[in-house]
C-alpha cells in the first residue's frame, strides 16, 4: 500500500482493573473513510483516545507515512496533522464562529487586541472551501448542531488535518443535515483526507465509508471492504452472536380498549390540535423530522410543559395533568431522549433511581424508608431487565446507555405505570443492547402496557409500533398501521404540512 | 416480568445478573470481599474528616497540656454547639444543590423573638421556647418558598432573608440586648446538666445529630434531599413535587436554626441583636469540612458534626496557644481549602 496514511499496530491499555484495548490494528489510507464499529465498552473511543494523545498506550507503535511517531498529548497528535470531531461537541456557545475556529491562535494587534476581520476572512475562506456558506460572525450558541459539527469540521481542517476522527457525528442529525455532512466528506475525501468514522448506525456506514473494522471487548474481531460486509453480519461480529431477523409486529391491537385519548392538544409555543388515541397493549410509534414536536407531546402529556389546549381522557375519563407528579399519579411515566439531564441521578445508586418514583410506597410505619425493600425491589428489576451492573449499589453514571436506559425503565414499571412515553428509547446506545430494549418494549406491551415511542430511526418503529402517527410542524398528518406504513410512506406524510399548506390526514 | 436469560457472552455478564439462582450475583463468593473496600472508599473523606480531628486534638494536646484538661474539652463542645446545630440543618439545604446565607442573623431574630416571647410577653418556657423554633422554621419556610416558587436563586434569596434578618433583629429588639434573668430556667437550657459533666447544649447537639442522621438517611425527605440534589430536573420529572421538598428542606434548616438561636441565647442568657453574622460562614465550613458536596447530591451528617468539631477545635487550640483572633480566622480559611482540596485528590483518583 503506497498511500497508507496511518497505522497503528498492536495497540494495547489497562485501566486498573480493566483492559480496554489489546493488541489493536488498524491502518488509514489516504482519501479513505475507515468505519469502526463495535459496542459501547469495545474500545473505539480508548482507541481513538490513544490516537489523539488523551491516553498513553500501555503497548504497540503508531506509524504515520510509514514513520512512528510518539504522541505524548493532544499537541503533539494536532501537529501531525490529527484531529477529532468529538461525539459532544466542544465549542463555546457565546464566542463567534470564527473566534471558535481560531481560538488560541488569534492574529494580535498591540499585543492584546483580536484583529477580528482578519478572523473572520480566514473563517470564510474555510466555508469556502468545504462549500458551505455560514456568517463567521455568527454566535456559536446561534446554530442548530448540525451547523456546529460543520463548525468543528472547518476548525479541524485549519489545523490542516489530514487524519480526521469522527465520533459520532450524525448522532443528532436530520436526514437533510446528514446529506450535507455526507458531501463534505466525500470531498475531505477526493482531497486525500483519511477519516475514521465511529458510528453505531450501520446503514449510514454502507453509504460512507469504504472499509469497516469491528471491535469487541477490547480486541480486534475483523476488517472487511464495506462492499463485502452484511448489516447482519457486522452486528453479529460486534456482539459474538446473531441477531434475531428483523420482523414487524404480527399482532393486531385494533381490538384492545383504548387507554389514552388525546383530542385538540395544544401548546403555545408549536402544537396545534394533535389527537390520537392509544390502546392497551399497544406500541404507538412517533414519527416525523426533528423539530416536528413529537417530544413536545410527550412533555406536555407528562406535565412537563404547559398544556394551553386541548383534553386527555384516560379510560374515558377526562384527566387534568399540569405537572409530572399528576402524570405519575395516573401511571405515566416519560423517559426521556436525554437520560443523563432528564433520567438519572447519575451520582446515586441503582436503587435510588429505581425507587425514585415510588418512594412514598416504600415507607413504612414513623415514615421511615425500607431499604431492605427497596433494594430487593431493585435486585428483582436488576434481574428481570438484565441490567449489567455489579451490585444495586452502583452508582449509575458508572453504567452502559443500555444499562441506564433500563434502569429509569424500571423506574416507571416500580411506580406501576401503565402508559409509558419513551423518547428515542435507543439513541447512544449499542446494537446488542439495542436489541435488547426493543425485546423489552415488545414483552411490556404483550402484558398490557401502552407504550407512546418516538423515534427517529424508521426501521426501528416499523419494527416495533402497531400503528405510527407522524407529525410535522406540530401538527400530526397522519396515522397508519403498520401494515400500511414503509419508510416512504412515513417520509412522504413527515415533510407535507408545508407543502399542503396545513393538515393532512 | 421474567424472561430467560440467553446473556450474551460479554465480560461484564460474569459479575451481573444471571438466571441461575435469585440471589446468585450478591451471593457470589467474591462480594463481600469486596464490599469492605468500597465502603472505606465511599467513607473515606468521613475517615478522613475523623482522622484530621484525632491529629489535630493530639497536636494540640501535646503543644498546650491545658488543652487535653476536661475543662477545656468541654468547653470546646459547647462553643462548637451553636455552629454545630445550624450545620445540620444547613447540610440539608447543601445537598440539594442550595446554599442559606441567612443562618447567622436569622439565628439572632429567632432569639431576639424568644426573648419578646418570653421576657415581654411572658409565655410559659415551653410555650416562648416552642415558638422561637418555630419562627425559624418560618424563616426558612420564607426563604424556601422564595426559591421554589419565585425561582430566585438560593444565594440571592438566603442573602436578602439574611439583610432582613438583621435589620429586624435590631428594630425589634430597639438595638438592646434582652435580658432573660426573670425566666427560671431558660439558661439551663444550654448550661444545665441533665447528664453529669455535659452541658445540656452539647446534649442537645447530639441529639440533633441523631434526629438530622434518621432524617436524612431514613425519611422519604432525606432520600429527595439526595435527589434533587443529584439532578433536580430529573426529579421533577420522576414526578417528585420537587417544590413542596424544597420548602421542606429549608423549613427545617430553619427549625434548627431556631433552636440554634435559642441555645445561643440560653448560653448568654440574653438575646444580642447585634451578634449572628458570620455564624452562617462558620455552618457552611464546618459543612463543607464534613464532605458535603457544595455541587449537591452528596453529604453526611456525621461529617457535618466532625466538620463542626474540628473548626470548634482549632478556633479553640489557636486561641489557648494566644494565636490572635485574626490569625484565627486567616487558619480557618486555610483549613477548608486543605479539607476540599484533599476531596478532590480522592475524587480525581476515583475517576481515573
Amino acid at each position: 500500500m503506497t498511500d497508507q496514511l496511518l497505522r497503528l499496530e498492536g495497540i494495547s491499555k489497562s485501566f486498573p482493573g480493566v483492559r480496554a484495548l489489546s493488541n489493536v490494528s488498524l491502518d488509514l489510507h489516504a482519501g479513505e473513510v475507515h468505519a469502526l464499529v463495535g459496542e459501547n465498552g469495545a474500545g473505539k473511543s480508548t482507541l481513538m483516545k490513544i490516537l489523539t494523545g488523551v491516553y498513553a498506550k500501555d503497548a504497540g507503535t503508531i506509524l504515520i507515512d510509514g514513520k512512528p511517531v510518539d504522541i505524548d498529548g493532544p499537541q503533539t497528535a494536532q501537529a501531525l496533522g490529527i484531529s477529532v470531531i468529538h461525539q459532544e461537541l466542544s465549542l463555546m456557545p457565546d464566542l463567534t464562529i470564527a473566534e471558535n475556529i481560531f481560538i488560541g491562535r488569534e492574529k494580535r494587534r498591540w499585543w492584546a487586541f483580536v484583529d477580528n476581520k482578519d478572523l473572520n476572512r480566514r473563517a470564510a475562506q474555510l466555508f469556502d472551501q468545504l462549500g458551505i456558506y455560514l456568517d463567521p460572525r455568527t454566535k456559536v450558541g446561534d446554530l442548530v448542531v448540525a451547523q456546529q459539527q460543520v463548525v468543528e469540521i472547518a476548525k479541524a481542517l485549519s489545523f490542516d488535518a489530514r487524519i480526521l476522527v469522527m465520533d459520532e457525528p450524525t448522532a443528532a442529525l436530520t436526514e437533510q443535515e446528514t446529506r450535507v455532512l455526507f458531501r463534505i466528506i466525500r470531498d475531505l475525501k477526493r482531497r486525500g483526507t483519511g477519516i475514521i468514522y465511529i458510528s453505531h448506525r450501520l446503514e449510514e456506514l454502507r453509504e460512507i465509508s469504504d472499509r469497516i473494522t469491528v471491535l469487541r471487548d477490547g480486541e480486534y474481531i475483523a476488517t472487511m471492504p464495506t462492499a463485502d460486509a452484511d448489516v447482519r453480519r457486522v452486528i453479529a461480529l460486534m456482539v459474538g452472536r446473531e441477531i434475531t431477523h428483523q420482523t414487524r409486529p404480527a399482532r393486531s391491537t385494533r381490538q384492545r380498549p383504548t387507554v389514552l385519548e388525546v383530542r385538540g392538544l395544544t401548546t403555545k409555543d408549536l402544537l396545534r390540535d394533535v389527537s390520537f388515541d392509544v390502546r392497551e397493549g399497544e406500541i404507538l410509534g412517533f414519527a416525523g423530522l426533528m423539530g416536528a414536536g413529537r417530544t413536545e407531546v410527550a412533555r406536555a402529556l407528562c406535565g412537563i410543559d404547559p398544556i394551553e389546549r386541548g383534553e386527555i381522557y384516560l379510560r374515558g375519563r377526562r384527566v387534568r395533568i399540569k405537572s409530572p407528579a399528576d402524570a405519575a399519579r395516573l401511571g405515566m411515566g416519560y423517559l426521556s431522549e436525554d437520560r443523563k439531564r432528564f433520567g438519572l441521578l447519575l451520582d446515586q445508586d441503582i436503587t435510588l433511581n429505581v425507587a425514585l418514583s415510588s418512594l412514598p410506597s416504600f415507607t413504612g410505619p414513623l415514615g421511615l424508608v425500607r431499604d431492605k425493600r427497596i433494594r430487593e425491589v431493585s435486585e428483582d428489576y436488576v434481574r428481570s431487565l438484565r441490567v449489567k451492573a455489579t451490585s444495586v449499589r452502583q452508582q449509575t453514571q458508572a453504567l452502559s446507555g443500555g444499562n441506564q436506559q433500563k434502569v429509569v425503565l424500571a423506574r416507571w414499571l416500580a411506580k406501576d405505570c401503565d402508559i409509558l412515553l419513551v423518547d428515542e428509547p435507543t439513541r447512544g446506545i449499542d446494537v446488542g443492547a439495542k436489541e435488547e430494549i426493543y425485546e423489552l418494549l415488545t414483552s411490556l406491551a404483550e402484558q398490557g402496557k401502552s407504550i407512546i415511542m418516538i423515534s427517529s430511526e424508521l426501521p426501528e418503529v416499523l419494527r416495533l409500533a402497531h400503528r405510527i402517527v407522524v407529525m410535522c410542524e406540530g401538527r400530526v398528518t397522519g396515522i397508519l398501521d403498520n401494515a400500511d406504513a414503509d419508510q416512504e410512506t412515513i417520509m412522504a406524510y413527515a415533510t407535507q404540512a408545508g407543502a399542503h399548506g396545513g393538515i393532512a390526514v | 416480568m421474567r424472561r430467560v436469560s440467553d446473556a450474551p457472552a460479554t465480560k461484564e455478564t460474569a459479575t451481573s445478573a444471571s438466571s441461575t439462582s435469585p440471589r446468585s450475583y450478591l451471593a457470589a463468593p467474591h462480594r463481600w470481599l469486596e464490599l469492605t473496600p468500597s465502603l472505606v472508599r465511599r467513607q473515606f473523606q468521613l475517615l478522613l474528616a475523623f482522622a484530621s480531628l484525632l491529629v489535630i486534638v493530639i497536636f494540640f494536646s501535646v503543644v498546650n497540656p491545658h488543652f487535653s484538661s476536661r475543662s477545656n474539652l468541654t468547653g470546646i463542645l459547647e462553643s462548637t454547639t451553636v455552629v454545630g446545630i445550624l450545620a445540620l440543618g444547613t447540610t440539608f439545604v447543601i445537598i440539594t444543590g442550595g446554599i442559606e446565607l441567612s443562618l447567622g442573623t436569622g439565628m439572632t431574630l429567632t432569639a431576639v423573638l424568644t426573648g419578646i416571647f418570653l421576657v415581654h410577653l411572658g409565655l410559659p418556657l415551653p410555650v416562648g421556647v416552642l415558638c422561637g423554633i418555630l419562627s425559624g422554621a418560618l424563616i426558612g419556610f420564607i426563604n424556601g418558598t422564595t426559591i421554589a416558587f419565585l425561582g430566585i436563586p438560593p444565594f440571592i434569596a438566603t442573602l436578602a432573608t439574611m439583610l432582613i434578618a438583621e435589620g429586624l433583629a435590631l428594630v425589634i429588639s430597639g438595638a438592646a440586648p434582652i435580658y432573660f434573668s426573670e425566666v427560671a430556667g431558660f439558661t439551663g437550657i444550654a448550661r444545665g446538666t441533665l447528664i453529669p459533666w455535659l452541658p445540656n447544649g452539647v446534649l442537645i447537639l447530639f441529639v440533633l445529630t441523631v434526629i438530622a442522621a434518621i432524617v436524612l438517611n431514613k425519611t422519604l425527605l432525606g432520600r429527595y434531599t439526595f435527589a434533587i440534589g443529584s439532578n433536580e430536573e430529573a426529579a421533577k420529572i420522576s414526578g417528585v413535587n420537587v417544590r413542596r421538598w424544597k420548602i421542606a428542606v429549608y423549613t427545617l434548616s430553619g427549625a434548627f436554626m431556631g433552636v440554634a438561636g435559642l441555645v445561643l441565647a440560653a448560653r448568654l442568657n440574653s438575646a444580642q441583636p447585634a451578634l449572628g453574622v458570620g455564624y452562617e460562614l462558620q455552618a457552611i465550613a464546618a459543612v463543607v469540612i464534613g464532605g458535603t458536596s457544595l455541587q449537591g447530591g452528596k453529604g453526611s451528617i456525621l461529617g457535618t458534626l466532625i466538620g463542626a468539631l474540628i473548626v470548634g477545635t482549632v478556633t479553640n487550640g489557636l486561641r489557648i496557644m494566644s494565636v490572635e483572633p485574626e490569625w484565627q480566622t486567616v487558619i480557618i480559611g486555610i483549613v477548608i481549602l486543605l479539607a476540599v482540596y484533599t476531596d478532590i485528590l480522592r475524587r480525581g483518583r476515583a475517576s481515573t
